[in-house]
């Protein structure tokens, strides 16, 4: 058990900065998600705290202790792969094994945790068979159970369930926050599958462009994002952001009125859940496109103020294409955003 | 596919087996089948009176053992050194993005366009030097010059082949570098290897004029019978063609499927 500290982490590719001083702090037994698009810099980060990839500046604590120059073997980690990388020539017992046999533990010790983790993760009728008999969803447990069997300070997880279909990812999803709270082992989880992050981790850092925007539990990064990238990566439908004028303290669009803070041209931010659907004369003046019912609610997307907006309505709704609605976003649930920076400017709390 | 597409690609297949089996069935016809087999015209399609008479005495020629040998050896080790550099080239060149690493590759096939009769004066003058010359060891020198620029191509294919996270995986949990590569990356290929190698070891098997320049008494049994069956009756030539190309197909057939999946051909 360990906590992670990263220090001002810096990667450049050629003159490309793909990291630019990323600093993190996880506690001892707490999972994290790094959470952003492709390109982002998430993995180039896990590989970094793995000592799979080399940084350009920066520390890496594990435990109080630095580990940014030590081989991958001595910083006291395991490692779940986004494409499992279990070895074909091996049983599923010697996969599990495998840790604990390069660190020549006792028989004993290795089929006593051999076989632990193969219970955790339900393949103990798979043991002496090999790899290639098993579908992906299996072989993806092989992997966890590899890397649970070290008893690992650190457990680092690279898109572990991106190679899985849909059904199948729900309920490793699930199978895994129960095996690693039973574990209770700190981890690090790159996604890019926000509901995955959203479900799975204590808290989330949100990355784009090479640094974390936003790290927070997932609530408050789903309520109160810190940017308008991250209001509109997190969530779906993703935030709606709509300009609007601020004058004297109050902003003032259609039919739609309400505290706020800054002067000028802003962002107004609402989830597409927290509005009310009124008469067209009040509210944000909402021209639908398309109405999706979608059986638990119907999702109606469509322009205020020329911008694109979805919100979900209750069912037996009866909009069609064509029409005007009033939106009325929850006062209490909406952000205002900067226009010029994207960022999120205090709450004021009237 | 049309009718006529499809007897274009069975007449195609059909040209080219018997492209490369139908001299290989005259060989062994002529090998088996006597003094009477070879000489008679037109050749028939069956073998008459088939027997080992002429490989056993062929086999008998004084020397034939001795050059035998000599080829083994030469083979034996032209294998062996050929493994042993080109797979660790060959390794480099999958793993390891480096400064003219493309250039080394075509630089590696070019070995292949020097022609050997050029270089056969200089090298027996330095093979003379070194005590190289009409030795074993001598003749698998050349030939690992010749057949290294496969086995590192090829074994590059091989290593590229094995996905980068195996490795990763394997230093995650515990392996340096080096145990890495011999838990995980040479199990997986080993099969890739063992076809290289024997690619190398029939390189050198077949090699004639290299081996012919650099030995005198102590030739490679293709070299040997080079100068023996042409003093020969035809069907012991026959005979000694047929004992050449066994071995050759033997290893071929043997590792067949791994050749066809180092080629990108997939073999079910």
């Amino acid at each position: 058990m360990a906590g992670i500290v990263i220090d001002r982490i810096e990667k450049t590719f050629g003159t490309a900065k793909a990291l630019d001083a990323v600093s993190l702090t996880v506690a001892d037994g707490e999972f994290v998600a790094l959470l952003g698009p492709s390109g982002c810099g998430k993995t180039t980060l896990l590989r970094i705290i793995a000592g799979l990839e080399s940084r350009s500046g920066g520390r890496v604590l594990i435990g109080d202790r630095d580990v940014s120059d030590l081989r991958p073997a001595d910083r006291g980690l395991a490692m779940v792969f986004q494409n499992y990388a279990v070895f074909p020539h091996m049983t599923v017992f010697e996969n599990v094994a495998f840790g604990l046999r390069t660190k020549n533990a006792p028989e004993e010790k290795v089929r006593r945790n051999v076989m632990r983790a193969a219970e955790l993760l339900h393949i103990e009728p798979y043991l002496e068979r090999y790899p290639a008999k098993l579908s992906g969803g299996q072989r993806q447990r092989v992997a966890v159970a590899r890397a649970l069997a070290v008893e690992p300070a650190v457990l680092l997880m690279d898109e572990p369930l991106s190679n899985l279909d849909a059904l199948l990812r729900l309920e490793m999803r699930a199978d895994l926050k129960r095996v690693l709270q039973e574990a209770g082992t700190t981890t690090v989880y790159v996604t890019h599958d926000q509901t995955e992050a959203m479900g799975l981790a204590d808290r989330i850092a949100v990355m784009h462009s090479g640094r974390i925007v936003q790290c927070d539990t997932p609530m408050t990064v789903y309520a109160a994002p810190a940017t308008t990238f991250v209001g509109g990566f997190v969530g779906s439908p993703p935030m709606n952001f709509v300009p609007i004028r601020n004058e004297d303290g109050r902003a003032r669009l259609d039919g739609f009125e309400a505290t706020a803070p800054g002067t000028g041209e802003l962002l107004l931010g609402f989830r597409g859940e927290d509005v009310r659907i009124d008469a067209p004369e009040r509210g944000l003046s909402f021209a639908v496109a398309v109405a999706e019912p979608m059986g638990s609610h119907v999702l109606l997307t469509g322009t205020i103020a020329d911008k694109l907006v979805r919100v979900v309505a209750p069912t037996g709704i009866r909009v069609a294409a064509g029409e005007r609605i009033g939106i009325v976003p929850d006062p209490e649930r909406v952000v205002w955003m900067s226009p010029e920076t994207g960022a999120a400017l205090p709450r004021i709390i009237s | 596919m049309t009718r006529s597409g499809r007897f274009l690609l069975w007449s195609g297949i059909v040209a080219l087996c018997a492209w490369v089996l139908v001299p290989i069935y005259l060989i062994g016809v002529g090998a088996f089948g006597g003094r009477a087999a070879a000489f008679r015209w037109p050749k028939g399609i069956l073998p008459v009176n088939t027997s080992l008479d002429q490989i056993l005495v062929f086999l008998r020629i004084e020397g034939v053992a001795n050059a035998a040998m000599n080829s083994l050896i030469a083979a034996g080790l032209t294998m062996l050194f050929s493994l042993l550099l080109g797979a660790p080239a060959g390794y480099a060149l999958a793993r390891f993005s480096f400064r003219g690493a493309d250039a080394f590759r075509l630089m590696v096939l070019l070995t292949r366009a020097f022609p050997l009769a050029i270089l056969a004066l200089p090298l027996t003058v330095i093979f003379i030097k070194t005590g190289l010359y009409d030795t074993p060891l001598g003749v698998s020198l050349v030939h690992t010059a010749l057949a290294l620029p496969f086995a590192t191509l090829v074994t590059a294919g091989l290593f590229q082949g094995i996905p980068r996270e195996f490795e990763e995986a394997a230093w995650v949990f515990g392996c340096t570098r080096f145990q890495a590569i011999r838990k995980v990356v040479l199990p997986l290929a080993l099969p890739g290897l063992a076809a290289s190698a024997v690619f190398a070891f029939v390189i050198s098997w077949n090699e004639v004029f290299a081996a012919s320049v650099l030995t005198v008494r102590e030739r490679t049994l293709t070299a040997y019978l080079l100068t023996v069956l042409s003093e020969s009756p035809i069907h012991y030539r026959f005979a000694g063609g047929f004992i050449l190309i066994v071995p050759s197909i033997v290893f071929i057939f043997a590792v067949r499927r791994y050749l066809f999946a180092l080629w990108g051909v997939t073999s079910r």
